[in-house]
């Protein structure tokens, strides 16, 4: 085990892990260039960037996932080839991913087991991790199935499989994106607890203000160079901001409301879930008035993938009166019933859902915006399809060589402005988002925002579900919390704090009628 | 250490280079196969592609052979794109031939020129009639359509076979099993004389243009192709499932029942136990050797139907058994499929990336 009791900056001490000139290019991008970076033993050490900064290359580079072109790495001051996980995870580094890898039917202890060497993983390994778990803060029980844990439970059994290693660097993968904020403090004290015992921490965010609460050093990427060191304690969020994006960030105009007739009502739906592992819907009320943003939160895999699906009709339901849209009783219709009556919808899943991969983006507009004039007599009209795709890459200015550009070609968040731009200029009178800004930069975040609220501004009914709860904080009218299929009232913004919200998200609920 | 990588796009390059790469390759391993089997390859090669060619009456039976294997592979490509498999495409003939050719033979004596229309149709509903019932089975009970098309074509088959050698047996005809000759005004018109090349080419030419307008222009055709590239993006924009399934199967069926009436309506003549040399299921190879592509289809139609062709003339002129003429087909075919997967992955030379055995930090 880690001697305990070494302080947290060791400035004259060998650097745990030290990376020179790494390098790592692929056919179409460089996604490292020459990048060093030293994490001292004991340090939390922030890797801040946009997606796409290069971030998520360099951690797997250290992780042996992927082998750097050039570069070196230094293990405690001696150079060190990592090939593969397994040798990372000899040296003593762990790490846990942003989504998580474990089987669902097992159970913690087996899932623990497995990826331990076998010689760790035998009758004592329950003993082990529930010594582990409680000595850091972390309650396990190792008999539990994975398939009846929260997301942050299950994260918790990721970091006590690093944990039981006895790392020497632990490298967390945006580890809070699934957490609630109380969740998220709980997460934060263990780190801390484990960088005073020497445990040098990466950790991978882009959000500011968890970076100046909890690191001691901030390394900044910008499309895969180095472009900045701080100290994040002495730096407020805009300047932190700034060094990721280069420029300042841009705020949402948020104007008064002119709230509208009942637009989107679901009335007591329940509905049960399809797959095993997923989430039946309980007693759902919900309004969403023309010129209104109702905002969704809580915790992924609350049910919020079935509640989008009974609302964009991709599952249609029993009771037709479940789902009203603008008067008319919508639950049996399906998806393009629904968008012929004025529904748009952004899907969580890009690739796939929301756009067919290979296809071009013109194509890609005909697949939901065709009753825009873009066929006749049963016929395409290539020229209005390609016009609207042009126009939405004008408008949202979305980086692709043209209408023709096969929708895999596009950078995640470049592809999500074409979606989201593909809908809103289909004038519904109904939005449904599904994590509207997810994967996108914080510049096309703040433009995404700002569209939502001026479509809101022209008597559009919106529906945004999110897992940033500062995004919701920042452009809903109404929020509610969704937590086991069951979602809470809408509560009026000024009404109610981040702390409540947080509480509603870890299950305590209220249950209220909608309109 | 060689590696296969995924191309950013699909090369077009590729696309064209492929086939030529397949035609290299399998140069190379004929010339291997014939020189083991003691036979001059350039007379093997000269027997297989070039002697069927030679003669008019060659290019006819080319084209006449190639009619089929378009029509129904341009039918089945429809559904394939959507991820309808219709395996059953000669099953789905066999009843077209038995629909149309039952018109033929209850209008024995008929000259009337409805008769020949009247046929066509019967061979298309017949076509249809018999690849509804997978679609029907699919949407309504979730059966595999891989299954029951496949195994209706046996029912197919049977129930032609019971029928010429019973009810529509010729009674002038020595007890063989075959139906009466068709009248004149139920055969499909010659078109160039001294071969046997009819009207069936153009007409399956204009299928094969039809269906390249509904895939690329209708949006019918681009919902089926969204709904065999993503599902989920397909129930997203709502396309229904169902209708995909049903149209796929239809139009496969259809293309097949009119090549099922154009064979006995043309070549053939007459109904005999065997209405086809198995064009429905080599109809699935010339669809993917021609990408599932109208234009390319009509190309790999006709490089099959010049197999056919070569492979007996190979049979024929050099005494090859038919099982080498059949490896060497498939060899090309192979090769063809094979080739494809350069336009979607590039070759690379791979680092061996260098794995360090003395490793610090071991406890």
């Amino acid at each position: 085990m880690i001697p305990a009791g070494m302080t947290d900056t060791a400035s004259s001490a060998t650097p745990r892990l030290r990376l020179s000139g790494i390098t790592k290019a692929y056919p179409s991008v460089v996604a490292n260039q020459g990048i060093d970076l030293a994490v001292l033993p004991g340090e939390i050490h922030a890797v801040l960037g946009e997606n796409g900064a290069g971030k998520s290359t360099l951690m797997k580079i250290i992780y042996g996932v992927v082998q750097a072109d050039e570069g070196t790495i230094f293990w405690e001051g001696r150079e060190v080839a990592i090939a593969s996980p397994a040798d990372a995870r000899r040296l003593g580094i762990g790490m846990v991913f942003q989504h998580f890898s474990l089987f669902e039917t097992l159970t913690v202890g087996e899932n623990i087991a497995l990826a331990l060497e076998a010689d760790r993983a035998g009758a004592e390994l329950p003993a082990r991790i529930r010594e582990v778990s409680t000595r850091y803060g972390l309650p396990l029980d190792p008999l539990r199935p994975v398939y009846s844990l929260s997301a942050g439970e299950r994260q918790r059994v990721e970091i006590v499989r690093c944990l039981l290693q006895d790392p020497r660097l632990l490298i967390m993968d945006e580890p809070t994106s699934v957490l609630t904020p109380q969740a998220v403090d709980k997460l934060f004290e263990t780190l801390r607890q484990l960088a005073t015992e020497g445990c040098s921490i990466l950790y991978i965010s882009h959000k500011l203000d968890e970076i100046r609460s909890l690191c001691h050093k901030a390394t900044v990427l910008r499309t895969g160079q180095v472009t900045g060191e701080c100290d994040p304690r002495g730096e407020t969020s805009s300047s932190l901001a700034r060094m990721m994006i280069g420029s300042d960030l841009p705020h949402a105009r948020h104007r008064d409301a002119h709230v509208g007739e009942p637009t989107l009502v679901v009335r007591n739906l329940t509905l049960p879930a399809e797959d095993p592992f997923g989430t039946s819907l309980k007693e759902i009320d919900l309004c969403v008035r023309a010129g209104e943003i109702v905002g969704i939160a809580g915790v992924s895999g609350n049910g919020q993938n079935e509640l989008m699906a009974a609302l964009s009709g991709e599952r249609t339901l029993q009771d037709s009166h479940t789902v009203t849209i603008l008067g008319t009783a919508a639950g049996r219709l399906d998806a393009a019933q629904r968008r012929a009556m004025g529904l748009a919808f952004v899907p969580e899943d890009r690739l796939g859902r929301g756009a067919v991969p290979e296809m071009s983006l013109a194509d890609n507009a005909l697949l939901t915006a065709h009753r825009k004039g873009m066929v006749r007599h049963g016929f395409i009209r290539e020229g209005v399809t390609r016009h609207y795709a042009a126009a939405t890459i004008a408008a949202f200015g979305i980086k692709a060589s043209g209408a023709d550009a096969v929708a895999q070609s596009l950078s995640g968040g470049n592809l999500q402005k074409f979606i989201v731009g593909r809908e809103m200029r289909q004038r519904p009178k109904v939005l449904i988002a599904a994590q509207p800004t997810w994967g996108v930069d914080v510049g096309a975040a703040a433009q995404i925002r700002q569209a939502l609220l001026d479509l809101r501004d022209s008597g559009v009914a919106i529906l945004v579900v999110s897992e940033e709860l500062d995004e919701l904080f920042e452009i809903c009218d109404g929020l509610a919390v969704i937590a086991r299929g069951r979602l809470s009232e809408v509560k009026r913004l000024r009404e109610t704090s981040v702390e409540e919200i947080g509480m509603l998200m870890s299950g305590a609920l209220v249950q209220a009628a909608g309109c | 250490m060689l590696k296969l990588e995924p191309r950013p796009e699909p090369s077009r390059v590729a696309g064209w280079l492929s086939p030529l790469l397949a035609a290299a390759a399998t140069v190379v391993v004929g010339f291997i196969l014939f020189t083991i089997l003691g036979k001059d390859p350039w007379l093997a090669f000269h027997a297989f592609f070039i002697k069927p060619l030679a003669t008019q009456y060659g290019v006819g039976e080319l084209l006449l052979k190639a009619t089929p294997l378009m029509l129904i592979a341009v039918g089945l490509a429809a559904g394939y794109r959507a991820n309808v498999w219709n395996i059953g495409a000669e099953g789905q003939l066999t009843m077209g031939a038995i629909f149309g050719g039952g018109i033929a033979l209850y209008f024995q004596e008929s000259a009337s020129p409805l008769l020949l229309p009247a046929m066509l149709l019967a061979g298309v509903a017949g076509g249809m009639l018999w690849a509804a019932i997978p679609a029907f089975l699919r949407t309504r009970f979730n059966a595999n359509e891989i299954l029951t098309s496949l195994m209706l074509v046996y029912v197919a088959t049977l129930t032609l076979s019971l029928l010429v050698h019973g009810a529509w047996r010729d009674p002038e005809g020595f007890n063989f099993p075959q139906s009466r000759m068709f009248g004149d005004a139920a055969l499909l018109p010659i078109l160039v004389p001294e071969t046997r090349l009819n009207v069936g080419l153009p007409l399956a030419l204009a299928v094969v243009a039809m269906a390249w307008l509904f895939m690329r222009r209708s949006l019918a055709g681009f919902q089926m192709r969204v709904a065999g590239l993503a599902p989920a993006a397909a129930i997203y924009a709502g396309i229904s499932s169902r209708r995909t399934i049903w149209l796929g199967m239809l139009i496969g069926g259809a293309c097949a029942g009119l090549a099922g009436i154009g064979e006995v309506a043309g070549p053939l003549g007459q109904l005999l136990p065997s209405a086809s040399p198995g064009y429905g299921f080599a109809a699935i190879i010339v669809a993917f050797v021609g990408r599932l592509h109208p234009p390319g289809i009509v190309l790999a139609s006709l490089l099959m139907s010049l197999l056919y062709l070569g492979g007996e003339s190979a049979q024929v002129n050099l005494a090859l058994p038919s099982a080498v003429t059949g490896l060497f087909q498939g060899t090309l075919l192979f090769f063809l499929l094979a080739a494809d997967v350069f336009i979607h992955y590039s070759l690379r030379v791979a680092r061996v990336p260098v794995r360090s055995t003395r490793l610090p930090g071991l406890r």
